[in-house]
């Protein structure tokens, strides 16, 4: 019973990391279209700016707080930069952008590779988040904890800034429809910005969260993405709940997964599992209704 | 893969050439590889061009189904892994029987006693090259049907196919039996030729050069062929295709199977002119970095890919020897400025120098009424505004 609870909470606490990757693909992919390779990079920029950020800072704390707020204005200014030079060009071809992205993170590791030197880096963690607290027999590590809640705050965040603010409203209005939204006066131009510095905003607020549970060096981002792109897929392009959903079930799988093969199987078995899946449902768990072929 | 096409329509014939050409550009190929490269380079050298044409040959593939199929192949490491361990299972087990040991080098370090049952059927060369051809090929088959007869494509698609490279890589990292992230190594001798004696590598290289040859020919025949205009057409309006009685899945299945099977092939050659094969060699990156060449050369054109993936490769491995951090910057360069801005690649080059630096001479070819009109009326409208 135990082990089951605890395989539990290391499948939400999987599932929620992959969560917090994803939620910024949600918007930007799923949203936009865009395939942003460069988006593992953002987290890997979050992360090395909780380096620095603790390297300025006496207390591992307020370093922290700090910096989940530097982290989604440098992610976002990073996303806002490559928006404006390189992605608006592409809106049209949405697979060159995958290849152009992926050439922008390459650089972008590297870039990091030069600055921060190839070995990891480490980030304290604040006394308030080390140790670990007990749940129904199970062992769970704070910063685990911190993961899932810090997850769930960003993805309710940004469900209710799209349900609730006028941002929001012009969002999903240029997402159903961008020629209607367009001509209702809405500047798709510049909800395409906005939206896309959240999105990468939250890569980096990423970032800097896993620097709780892992060291951070140049490829700290690639690791993630696949897994927050199959969040994605899996869950319906731009749906949050999908991606929430199918977050914490591919979590939950990969634990249970693992804990009767191995982790290397497991992750395998998850890729399998979606491949079959987007088998009979081919748009995701949820999907917008539209009248377009395609 | 329905939104507009990748290179400028109208240069498109031009991209696949006429017997003449064809048989001038083989024949010119063959002298070049066959006489001109092992006269000129060095052993090593001559090595290391047998690595860019496994390349080139992976290139063949991605350029028919990315570039004339549109779909964008991100997973051939997938397949190129996977002929590449099977060879290497195979020139490993033949190694330990030519000395005499019961199971392969690394194995006998782990203290493994016995050869484990999923390897024993590549002792056999004939399986072990019936695999190499069919496996990848089979697979693709088998996973392009689930994948396309679904529609799923574009962004989807590619992500998939990505996955797939990164599950296999994951896989091996696991997999000790297949010496875990070191991969395998040391082979000593391919189908019995001892691959130490340089004139045995020498022939390993002709291998290569031919099956290049051999799969540039194929790649030809195929675009000329109904078939390939059936492929570009579900490439451009994969929607109208369907609504005239074809079904686009077959088509992409077919595509995506030959160049699966291109990647297989590529993968059991690279294992003994490289000597290793890792999963370092088939993960996410080596998957994307095989489309950059695609990319620069031309990727709807026959020899673009070709031509690019080797050019690419020989850049990599003379720039990154002396500036490892410059390549990478190079290489992130040439995906963005390459594929951003030039998408027809350098084949189309010309085409857009012409259209670009001559402005004068193309207006009143295409339109020779127009100008005359415009210059008219906007004198009138200047003084409203």
């Amino acid at each position: 019973m135990d082990v089951v609870v605890s395989q539990i909470f290391t499948g939400l606490s999987t599932g929620s990391i992959m969560l917090l990757a994803a939620t910024g693909l949600v918007l930007t992919f799923g949203q936009m279209g865009v395939i942003n390779m460069a988006h593992g990079e953002f987290i890997m920029a979050g992360s090395y700016t909780a380096y620095v950020v603790q390297q300025a800072t006496a207390s591992a704390g307020a370093s922290l707080l700090i910096s989940l707020v530097l982290g989604f204005l440098v992610g976002g200014a990073m996303g806002v930069i490559i928006e404006i030079t390189l992605l608006r060009h592409l809106y049209h071809r949405p697979l060159d952008t995958l290849l152009v992205t992926f050439g922008v993170g390459l650089v972008l590791q590297q870039v990091a590779r030069d600055v921060f030197g190839a070995p990891a880096v480490n980030v304290r963690t604040p006394s308030w988040l080390s140790g670990s607290v007990e749940v129904l027999g199970a062992v769970v590590p704070r910063t685990r904890l911190f993961i899932l809640v810090l997850a769930l705050v960003c993805l309710a965040a940004l469900a209710a800034a799209l349900q609730y603010t006028a941002l929001g409203r012009r969002t999903r209005a240029v997402m159903q429809s961008r020629d209607l939204a367009e001509s209702s006066g809405i500047s798709s131009r510049r909800v395409d910005l906005t939206t896309f510095f959240i999105g990468s905003g939250l890569a980096g607020v990423a970032g800097v969260a896993l620097t709780l549970i892992g060291s951070t060096s140049s490829t700290v981002g690639q690791s993630y993405l696949i897994n927050a792109f199959l969040v994605v897929v899996a869950g319906g392009l731009g749906q949050l709940r999908g991606a929430l959903i199918a977050a914490f079930v591919l979590g939950l799988l990969q634990s249970f997964l693992e804990y009767s093969t191995t982790a290397s199987v497991a992750q395998v078995l998850v890729f399998v599992v979606i491949v079959v899946f987007l088998q009979f449902r081919p748009q995701g768990l949820f999907s917008l209704k539209t009248r377009s072929l395609v | 893969m329905s939104t507009t096409t990748p290179a400028a329509p109208a240069r498109r014939w031009p991209a696949v050439p006429g017997p003449l050409r064809t048989g001038a550009g083989f024949a010119l190929a063959a002298v070049v590889l066959f006489a001109v490269a092992p006269a000129v380079l060095s052993d090593f050298r001559l090595g290391l061009l047998g690595k860019f044409l496994c390349f080139a040959i992976v290139a063949a593939g991605i350029g028919l189904a990315w570039g004339r199929g549109g779909m964008l192949t991100l997973g051939q490491g997938l397949f190129f892994g996977m002929g590449a361990y099977v060879m290497a299972m195979h020139l490993k087990l033949a190694d330990a029987q030519v000395r005499g040991d019961a199971v392969p080098d690394f194995m006998s370090i782990a203290g493994v006693r016995d050869v484990p049952g999923w390897w024993q059927p590549f002792a056999s060369p004939v399986v072990t090259l019936l695999v190499v051809l069919l496996a990848p090929g089979a697979v693709a088959v088998l996973l392009g049907l689930m994948v396309f007869k679904r529609r799923v494509k574009g962004a989807y698609f590619a992500i998939l196919s990505q996955a797939l490279a990164a599950a296999l890589a994951t896989w091996v990292v696991g997999q000790q039996m297949l010496g875990g992230s070191n991969g395998l190594n040391r082979f000593r001798t391919f189908f019995g030729f001892d691959l130490s004696d340089p004139a045995n590598r020498r022939l390993l290289f002709f291998i290569a050069a031919g099956t290049l040859l051999v799969v540039v020919a194929v790649v030809r025949q195929l675009m000329r062929s109904r078939y390939g205009e059936l492929l570009v057409a579900v490439r451009d309006q994969e929607e109208r295709v369907r609504f005239l009685g074809y079904d686009p899945a077959n088509v992409k299945v077919v595509a995506y199977t030959v160049a699966a099977t291109f990647a297989g092939i590529a993968g059991a050659l690279f294992v003994p002119l490289v000597g290793i094969i890792s999963p370092s060699d088939v993960g996410i990156v080596p998957s994307i970095s095989f489309l950059i060449g695609v990319a620069i050369g031309g990727r709807d054109t026959l020899l673009g890919p070709v031509l690019g993936a080797i050019g690419i490769a020989w850049a990599e491995s003379s720039l990154s020897e002396s500036f490892p951090s410059a390549w990478v910057y190079a290489q992130g360069a040439l995906f963005i400025v390459v594929v951003g801005f030039l998408p027809g690649g350098l084949a189309s080059l010309g085409g857009v120098l012409r259209r670009r630096g001559r402005p004068a001479e193309r207006v009143p070819h295409e339109e020779p009424d127009e100008p005359a009109s415009v210059r008219t009326t906007e004198p009138e409208k200047e003084p409203v505004a």
